[in-house]
């Protein structure tokens, strides 16, 4: 049973796979029966299209772009919302609404490209040291319980500070590398827990006795049946790492002016809450409404994917 | 129980030490150092400052140097407040992050125990779906965010509290750093404590319980409570650290003259014996934290055996 609903060796299944709902499609189900979560997607979806697309938009439709300055300098200043600028403007003129896609660009991409460096990290090293086991394993985990207690912020804090500011470009894989290096812990705990509990079962035994490489059998036979836990996981980290993110822009260590992130903009913001409060409260509410869906999705994905744990 | 205590503390040291090697590598490695701002000093007397703090000497001595210092919890003066030596600082500093640290933890502990143990009891009632909305909310609202809103409403609108001062412990001061900063582990903890408790509550000796006909209130405070709240336990440790380096934004939002404050200026200014001070504070602050609760954690599961 298990060579043809594991095999992919390339080996001619013995039995024809049977067509029918795998175990992914009742997953799929099970999502998509969450209106909750539903509704995340359905937000994440429009807030991710007007990132990507929205600044194009914007600029052919009035001309302005997220760094553009109107060089008549009645107009530098903030402006409240209106027709033209939707979501008003900052102290420099630049339109907001095109400042605050532009920061969903950064913000998005931090917290997708960050997960997957932490999603790399994390799975080679929680699936080595899972198979490995023994006296490998125990290091190996130590040294990750030894990782869990340092305060890592006060790391990053140090490192964006000291080395970041030579250019935009630089501080965002900067921002990228540090987000990533300091988020893998918890996944290389799920994998190696996962790895643990498969690498004993009968396929896998199956596959060592055909002569499977090791190497494969960790890469094609047991990374691949710890995916479920690894997507909710994924899911999850990513609006943390969106937060961890702007804390850091906010701090003004992260993504610096005249590119945007949404911490950046509230930094920007809270200096003239008073006077101008359009410039926190659209990057913020545009912020926390893309996280409250991303954690809807993730907890959604995690009650379909893992239906015992489900709190209902 | 005591030579687990004491083997922790022991363990804690080299920990630390890992954490200021780094630290102390990733400022020598950085370009640029203290002397190089915006004003420059002449070459003579930068030189003689060189050599008075000792940074004329190989890596290698300068590094001996610095751990014996660490090791002795002496890390010097601050390059940056003249004359102030690193120690004052943190001791004028830390009172401040640490009332608000704590005032934030006991009031995201009694909101979010409370608020979860009714959702779980009033399990798909009005309640529980209110406070797990809310508690989403709470996860997913920036304390950025929050705080500048709490701030035009309370502040600026209401005129009730003050926008950004510090008078200390217990003033109408902490009223919104502690709110802004316990929101979000409030929110944590409400969960937690949901998820938990409900599947206790599903468990066989519950059933037991209730077919003895104990009273509803004693099979969830008494039989349910504890193992419900286990997982918000091993929360608090990581809660704790959070709290700790979480109030570096709410220092920032609220100028609260804290540790945070000034470690992102020493970070800002270059001021090594500053930095390596308040890191090697911070991180022997986390590990006695840490230790602390996996202690509170054998108390409660009697499990869990050292």
């Amino acid at each position: 049973m298990s060579s043809t609903k594991f095999g992919d060796t390339g080996d001619s299944p013995l039995i024809p796979p049977i067509a029918g709902s795998s175990l992914f499609h009742q997953a799929m189900r099970r999502l998509v029966r969450n209106r909750l979560a539903v509704f995340g997607m359905v937000i994440v979806g429009i807030i991710a299209v007007a990132a990507i697309v929205g600044p194009a938009i914007i600029f052919r439709a009035t001309g302005y772009t997220y760094d553009y300055i109107p060089p008549d300098s009645d107009l530098v200043r903030s402006f409240p919302p209106s027709w033209t600028h939707p979501m008003g403007t900052d102290n420099e003129g630049r339109d907001m609404l095109a400042r605050v896609l532009l920061g969903g660009r950064i913000s998005l991409m931090v917290g997708i490209i960050s997960t997957i460096v932490s999603l790399l990290i994390g799975i080679t090293y929680g699936a080595a040291a899972g198979y490995a086991g023994g006296k490998l394993d125990e290091l190996m985990m130590r040294i990750v319980d030894m990782l869990f207690a340092i305060p890592y912020m006060m790391i990053v804090i140090v490192l964006l500070a000291l080395f970041g500011g030579q250019t935009a470009l630089g501080q965002l894989i900067l921002l990228f590398a540090a987000l990533g290096a300091v988020s893998w812990l918890t996944m290389a705990r799920i994998v190696r827990g996962q790895v643990i509990s498969l690498k004993n079962q009968e396929f896998v035994t199956a596959a060592r006795a055909t002569g499977v490489a090791q190497w494969r059998i960790v890469m094609r036979h047991l990374v691949p049946n710890t995916i479920g836990p690894v997507i909710v996981y994924a899911t999850l980290e990513v609006p943390a790492v969106m937060l961890l993110e702007a804390f850091l822009s906010f701090l003004g260590l992260g993504v610096q002016a005249p590119l945007a992130s949404w911490g950046s903009l509230a930094a920007e913001g809270i200096q003239n809450i008073a006077v101008f409060p359009w410039q926190l409260i659209f990057p913020g509410v545009t912020m926390a409404l893309t996280l409250f869906s991303l954690n809807f999705v993730g907890d959604g994905l995690r009650d379909a994917l893992d239906p015992q744990t489900r709190r209902s | 129980m005591l030579r687990f205590v004491i083997r922790r503390l022991v363990s804690t040291v080299p920990m630390v030490l890992v954490v200021v090697s780094l630290t102390w590598g990733l400022i020598r490695l950085a370009p640029g150092s203290f002397y190089t701002g915006e004003k420059r000093l002449p070459p003579a007397i930068e030189a003689n400052l060189r050599v008075k703090y000792g940074l004329d000497k190989p890596w290698y001595v300068q590094y001996g140097k610095m751990i014996v210092n660490t090791a002795r919890l002496d890390f010097g003066t601050s390059l940056k407040y003249e004359g102030q030596s690193v120690n004052a600082i943190l001791w004028r500093a830390f009172p401040v992050s640490a009332m608000v640290g704590l005032l934030a933890y006991a009031l995201s502990l009694l909101v979010g125990i409370t608020s979860g143990l009714y959702a779980a009891v009033r399990h798909n009632s009005k309640w529980d779906y209110t406070s797990m909305t809310l508690s989403m909310l709470g996860i997913s609202v920036p304390t950025f965010v929050l705080g500048p809103i709490l701030v035009l409403i309370f502040s600026l609108t209401l005129f009730w509290l003050p926008p950004a001062r510090w008078d200390g412990f217990a003033t109408r001061s902490a009223v919104l750093p502690v709110l802004t900063l316990s929101v979000i582990y409030m929110a944590y903890i409400a969960r937690l404590t949901r998820s938990g408790m409900l599947e206790v509550l599903r468990s066989d000796y519950i059933r037991t319980a209730r077919a003895k006909g104990l009273s509803e209130t004693a099979v969830v405070l008494k039989h349910a409570f504890r193992g419900g709240i286990i997982p918000v336990v091993s929360l608090t440790g990581p809660a704790l650290a959070g709290l700790i380096t979480g109030t570096v934004v709410i220092e920032r939002i609220y100028v609260l003259p804290g540790l945070g404050t000034y470690f992102i200026n020493a970070n800002l200014n270059r001021d090594e014996p500053l930095i390596l001070g308040i890191v090697a504070f911070i991180s022997i602050t986390i590990l006695v934290c840490n230790l602390l609760v996996d202690v509170a954690y054998a108390y409660i599961d009697p499990r869990i055996r050292y």
